[in-house]
């Protein structure tokens, strides 16, 4: 048999490093989507947090921590990373998995608000997006997801295919933020 | 123009997905001039119209947009879901 080798959806286009900014590959884990069937949110959230730790997510907030997080993914939707979902979720959820189908990075460093500023069409600023909040929105036209993980931290995910124009996008915008000192 | 999403808050013209009318879906077995009514029967007012817009680019709700075709103004936004379209079960 093949002998097979994991490549990570950045593999090769990170880490960047401009001006104090910094861009680098997450290992998210496991990555499953878990939409709460009708009338289930409540003991979803509930086996959630006594599986995992963590309630299920709000609209536009993730819940958990790094390597153990539930991040609100759309409509009834959750995306639980880290853990492999426990079974006992599948009574109140649909579980999908997601595994390697999203690229995930992490932009850090002062000036990341005004690199996102430039792709993103959400106010993202630190005033009204704090940590643990999170967005589905488009980044340069491709359908997003950004969280906030830190003070000068994002967490910003795209389909695994756009990996690379992710990267050549949030390179050139924060060569461009850093060009203005 | 911006649409103010019942999930996400208010949000760009540019995260949506433009459908159509937003109309009431018969009920199975209705009459064949209802049905024909549903599906070609358009109204072209200069106003307020009420329109299906999905937000693809966000969190992939349906929503029923009021619109005024001559001015953008967006004068009420809800989950379709909720809006009593029809083909509820």
């Amino acid at each position: 048999m093949a002998e097979l080798i994991a490549k990570s959806p950045c593999d090769g286009l990170l880490p960047v490093t401009v001006g104090g900014m910094s861009l680098t590959e997450e290992d998210p884990g496991a990555m499953w989507a878990v939409a709460p069937f009708n009338g289930e949110d409540k003991a979803l959230s509930q086996a959630l947090e006594a599986a995992h730790g963590m309630a299920f997510p709000a609209a536009n907030r993730a819940t958990g921590k790094a390597g153990s997080r539930a991040v609100w993914f759309g409509r009834g939707m959750a995306l639980l990373m880290g853990p492999e979902p426990d079974a006992k979720l599948a009574e109140h959820a649909a579980l999908t998995d997601q595994s390697d189908a999203w690229a995930v990075v992490r932009l850090e460093g002062q000036g990341a608000e005004d690199v996102l500023a430039r792709l993103v069409p959400v106010d993202l600023r630190a005033a009204v997006f704090k940590r643990g909040h999170t967005v589905r929105s488009e980044l340069k036209h491709m359908m997003a997801s950004v969280t906030r993980t830190g003070p000068q931290a994002f967490q910003i995910m795209v389909f695994r295919s756009m990996a690379k124009t992710l990267v050549h996008d949030l390179k050139t915008a924060m060569e461009a933020v850093a060009a203005r000192g | 123009m911006r649409i103010t999403c019942p999930l996400c808050g208010e949000r760009d013209r540019r995260e949506f997905y433009y459908k159509g009318a937003a109309l009431v879906r018969p009920a199975e077995g209705a009459d064949l001039d209802v049905w024909h009514g549903y599906v070609n029967l358009r109204e072209n007012p200069a106003g307020p119209l009420d329109e299906l817009w999905y937000h693809e680019m966000g969190c992939n709700s349906w929503l029923k947009v009021t619109r005024d075709t001559a001015t953008h103004e967006i004068l009420a936004v809800q989950l379709a879901s909720e809006a009593g379209l029809g083909g509820e079960t």
